[in-house]
């Protein structure tokens, strides 16, 4: 592992360089803050029961479809297509060390862009000049998901990456794999064929990996380690996978 | 790096394919230290197959490559540190700078860091490349990025150097440059280069491998070679007088000497003849003293070499088992190669 942080440090430098970053972050950044002036619309109409930040926290999946794909789609698809992986894996580093340290210079830019939007909720506070607006446990909890959530989501992307060699293609597969991750496997709980009694386990199993009611868990300050394990496997499994796919592509080279 | 041994280089029964075709078909070679060696092969004979199997980027289906003593199968960790590669086409990232892309490659290469800085000074005043330290490689020149791409190559003082055609796409001048590095690594370093330019090859290369279809069709250096492949010697002569007679004259002279092929007479009675024979003793000067004695006017003698590209295309020829002495003969005369004289 000696090679992870010249391989990270250099991952970031080139997150910096290039302009799919910057048009990730602003296009988050416009999103969130609209889905956030919404959310307070909402609020200055008529009373809710669950405080703003929970509500903030329901979109989460709305930036995940397009940012997750723009901060990872370059990954390695970028560098096969210019051939220096070819150099890259022909220096003293084995692929374990390259995945991860891709893997980890896209999470960190994930957590920092999603760091970014703390910025909403400091300035309703300061604006409404009332500390109970700075709602601290929905808080902790909703950032909380997304740190954990954001290991699989973008260990997600660098796998789609790892399979191909065209960015188009690699953003396109994550975007899919993600809709199917957040929006089918909501989807399939609410199936009538499942609500026989016989296929209760599935259903059951299936409900538990309702990403969705992971952040209503999150936010209200229940924090299942069977959801943490779950982010915590899937991610391990998908890195495993860009490093078998990173190789498997070499051989059929 | 004092652990070098003297071979550096051992590939035993190398075997590489790709679905049914096979690219590398029971290669074995040797490299010594401090040896520059030329890949030569036409298109798809394996050269770059091989390379990536050296580097370890590519496994090998059989047969075995140890790098300085080691294993590439099973400790590809300790051969890469052996190992400055340039893969075919250079490839670099398009958005950083020079200076920076060999700190970011010497620091992988485990270089320490006050080391790999005094190092980057040194690479960059031997490629060349000072004034262009701070400039981004997608906008260097084609020149320019070839010679970061040998830069990074030699950056860590490997043992072994392997370059996949890298004079490629080069203009005369910077080929010159290009050549002059690699020479430069003579002895110190073991260089494999592959390049369809014979007299680069020539010119720079202590030992060529000539491939063709995965196997190895010639080997040693371009003098061996040129004596392996063709075993005769040749003469260039242009003389005027009677053709007829003269196949007797000659065998007088030197029984395995021969007319190989006579050309047409101009409007001065001179012809152009080229003579062959398997002596190895040189003929120019009894050639000289006999033929004017039986009447003949002599306007030039020049003793014919053939050149690597006559020995590339006679062992890649023979290779297909397709030996045509008669087109062989034919072929050397075509090209008219410079008479040495």
């Amino acid at each position: 592992m000696r090679h992870y942080f010249t391989i990270l440090s250099q991952e970031i430098r080139a997150l910096l360089y290039s302009a799919s970053t910057y048009i990730a972050a602003v296009f988050f950044l416009l999103v969130m803050g609209f889905i956030f002036a919404g959310i307070l619309d909402l609020y200055s109409k008529e009373a809710q029961e669950t405080p703003p930040a929970v509500l903030f926290f329901q979109y989460f999946w709305f930036p995940v479809f397009f940012m997750v794909p723009m901060l990872t789609m370059k990954s390695f698809a970028e560098e096969r297509r210019m051939g220096t992986l070819e150099t890259l894996l022909t220096a003293p580093v084995s692929t374990a060390e390259v995945v991860l340290g891709k893997f980890s210079a896209a999470y960190l830019f994930y957590l920092l862009l999603w760091g970014t939007t703390l910025g909403f909720h400091y300035i309703l506070q300061v604006y409404a000049r009332d500390v109970r607006y700075l709602d601290t446990g929905p808080l902790i909890g909703g950032y909380l998901f997304i740190a954990v959530s954001g290991l699989l989501f973008v260990s997600i992307g660098i796998l789609a990456s790892a399979l191909t060699r065209s960015q188009a293609v690699a953003g396109i597969l994550c975007f899919t794999m993600l809709l199917g991750l957040i929006g089918g496997l909501s989807y399939l709980g609410d199936l009538s064929a499942l609500s026989s009694e016989r296929l209760s386990p599935v259903k059951a199993a299936i409900d538990a990996l309702r990403i969705p009611s992971h952040v209503a868990d999150f936010t209200n300050g229940v924090i299942d380690t069977r959801q943490v394990f779950f982010y915590l496997t899937g991610s391990t499994l998908a890195l495993i996978f860009s490093i078998l796919g990173v190789e498997a592509k070499i051989l059929n080279s | 790096m004092a652990d070098i041994p003297d071979i550096t280089i051992e590939v035993s029964r190398l075997v590489k394919t790709y679905g049914s075709l096979t690219a590398v078909n029971g290669l074995s070679f040797t490299v010594k230290r401090g040896e520059i060696v030329g890949l030569l092969g036409p298109n798809g004979a394996g050269k770059s197959t091989t390379m990536r199997i050296l580097t370890g980027y590519l496994p090998a289906n059989s047969g075995s490559v140890h790098i300085c003593g080691h294993p590439v199968a099973s400790q590809p960790e300790l051969t890469k540190r052996h190992i400055g590669y340039m893969p075919e086409n250079n490839p670099l990232p398009e958005d950083m700078r020079v200076s920076e892309y060999l700190w970011f490659r010497g620091r992988l290469k485990e270089m320490p860091r006050a080391r790999l800085r005094s190092r980057i000074d040194e690479v960059l005043e031997l490629c060349d490349l000072k004034r262009n330290r701070h400039r981004i490689l997608g906008r260097l020149s084609k020149g320019n990025k070839q010679r970061v791409g040998i830069a990074e190559a030699i950056l860590a003082e490997p043992a072994v150097i392997i370059m996949d055609e890298p004079t490629i796409g080069l203009d005369p001048h910077q080929i010159i440059i290009v050549r002059d590095l690699i020479a430069s690594l003579r002895g110190r370093m073991s260089v494999i280069i592959s390049s369809h330019i014979l007299p680069e090859i020539e010119a720079t290369c202590d030992r060529v491998l000539i491939i063709n279809s995965g196997r190895i069709v010639a080997q040693g250096s371009p003098a061996e070679l040129r004596h392996e492949i063709f075993g005769h010697t040749s003469y260039r002569l242009e003389l005027a007088g009677d053709p007829a007679v003269l196949a007797a004259h000659l065998t007088a002279l030197e029984p395995t000497l021969k007319v190989a092929t006579l050309g047409d007479c101009g409007p001065d009675g001179f012809c152009t003849a080229t003579l062959m024979t398997e002596a190895e003793a040189d003929l120019g000067e009894k050639l000289l003293r006999t033929l004017p004695a039986h009447g003949y006017r002599i306007r030039s003698l020049g003793r014919t070499q053939p050149s690597l590209e006559d020995v590339f295309l006679a062992a890649t020829r023979r290779s297909w088992d397709a030996r045509l002495p008669d087109k062989k003969k034919t072929h050397g005369d075509n090209r008219a190669p410079l008479p040495k004289l």
